[in-house]
């Protein structure tokens, strides 16, 4: 096995490129998943099953199929209906379309976990429906959801490099590229291999300790 | 869509099945392997089995396929095929995901229990077998069978390095035909049928395991049992927290 340090060296320039993709993707496909998941839940919640019923389904159905798939899906179909985005805005929308498929269910277990007490609080205050979801329910269900949304967010992380089969430079996109252009395949993979586990793993902690914090 | 199209998406879900077969199995292994080590007396392999999960879980499964197919090769002079060399990757990734499932319902079980094996002087060995496992094993099922399907999800991934699973038959089709939308969503359709299909078998073993020793599945009590509970509910209601249970 041989490693040379200066295939390392000469890589570095274009991992940095590739991180700040990845971090870009990454940081966008949240706030979409996270948004969206809220809209999800919330649909989840109204009182006709002509609104639950397809909701459920379609989410159910994102979930169950594979992201890369979705991805060739938004990258080759959409453009069929006259539809284009540039290649990192599909990624990250197929990010955060599958991922808010997850958040959806965390935000439900949050809104679930609010005690009874609190919604009867609102009812006998008067509170119109608008602000018992402002003021009292979604400001305790959120902080609960915190730590597990944060945990989606380091899965997305790891679900990024996928990014690069619809042609985005992210890190293993950059690392492909450089191992085709000088034919050195072992350094660059490591590289990046070792780069996600130095951010997942102290994030990983981090959402731990917050987990102690917040959720009590 | 041509017959002969189709014949090359059937060959796509062969091979799909057999690579979810494969690396199911060796996660499988894994997990346990992985799983039992870290509830381990001695402290160095509690940490290598915790240095293995924190490593394969903390990069990316893709990556982890791009290593096995073109670092293995040159650095330790394995070529390998690729069915294996997906089930490789895949198995250890989600085998370390897996362990951390088999390692939180192996805590879950009642401390009485291992006590109890104690006191009847089973050897550690015995006491993992006969009593621990037994009672750990319906738990992880549900866990388990979310795992399943990510790794089902996972298995996609190695189109990329061009091995002939159900992702890759949708691009031949889509270069064939020069149009995506049906291909696609044939395809997304397939995945969703095989993943409902997998939750179903999933449901199933569940409810034979905890049957098994004397539980019922999540979320499905019968209505005597309902009406039990809430007979003892409103029984109980008068005297509260306090009372005498």
């Amino acid at each position: 096995m041989k490693w040379d340090w200066s295939a390392v060296g000469d890589f570095m320039p274009h991992f940095w490129d590739g991180l700040l993709v990845t971090l870009q993707a990454l940081v966008l496909g949240s706030v979409i998943s996270f948004a969206l998941g809220l809209v999800w839940a919330l649909l989840m919640r109204v009182p006709t099953r002509w609104v639950r019923w397809p909701v459920g389904v379609v989410t159910e159905f994102i979930r169950n199929t594979p992201l890369l798939v979705q991805l060739f899906f938004l990258f080759y179909v959409l453009p069929e209906w006259n539809i284009t985005f540039s290649a990192l805005t599909t990624g990250v929308v197929a990010i955060g379309l599958h991922y808010s498929t997850y958040t959806m269910q965390v935000y439900r277990a949050g809104i679930e976990g609010v005690p009874p007490g609190q919604w009867e609080a609102a009812t006998a205050l008067n509170l119109p429906l608008r602000r018992t979801w402002t003021a009292v329910i979604l400001p305790q269900a959120i902080r609960r959801v915190v730590p597990a949304l944060g945990n989606y967010v380091i899965s997305m992380l790891k679900d990024t490099p996928l990014l690069m089969v619809i042609t985005v430079l992210e890190m293993l996109g950059e690392a492909r590229l450089y191992s085709q252009q000088h034919f050195q395949f072992t350094e660059p993979l490591t590289v990046i291999g070792v780069a996600f586990i130095l951010i997942s793993y102290p994030a990983s902690l981090l959402m731990r300790a917050l987990e102690r914090r917040l959720v009590r | 869509m041509t017959s002969g199209l189709w014949e090359l998406v059937l060959k796509g879900i062969w091979v799909t099945v057999q690579l979810l077969f494969l690396s199911a199995l060796l996660a499988g292994a894994v997990s346990f392997v992985v799983g039992i080590a870290r509830t381990h007396r001695l402290w160095i392999v509690r940490f290598l089995a915790g240095f293995y999960t924190e490593v394969f879980r903390g990069t990316s499964a893709l990556i982890m396929i791009f290593w096995v197919y073109f670092v293995l090769p040159p650095a330790f002079g394995w070529q390998l095929v690729p069915m294996w060399a997906g089930t490789l990757a895949l198995g250890l990734t989600y085998g370390a995901y897996g362990s951390e499932v088999v390692r939180g319902a192996l805590n879950a079980v009642d401390p009485a229990q291992r006590e109890g094996g104690i006191a009847l002087s089973f050897t550690p060995w015995q006491r993992m077998r006969l009593i621990l496992l037994p009672q750990a094993v319906p738990e992880m099922i549900p866990s388990f069978s979310n795992l399943l399907i990510e790794l089902l999800k996972g298995t996609a991934l190695v189109s990329v390095m061009g091995m002939g699973d159900l992702a890759f038959s949708a691009n031949l089709v889509r270069l064939a035909l020069q149009q995506s939308a049906e291909i696609y969503t044939y395809v997304l359709l397939i995945y969703f049928v095989i993943a409902f299909l997998l939750t179903r078998v999933m449901r199933g073993l569940e409810k034979r395991l905890k049957a098994g020793v004397g539980k019922r599945p999540e979320g499905d009590r019968s209505k005597l049992a309902l009406r039990r509970e809430m007979a003892d509910a409103s029984a109980g209601g008068g005297t509260g927290v306090g009372g005498i249970r």
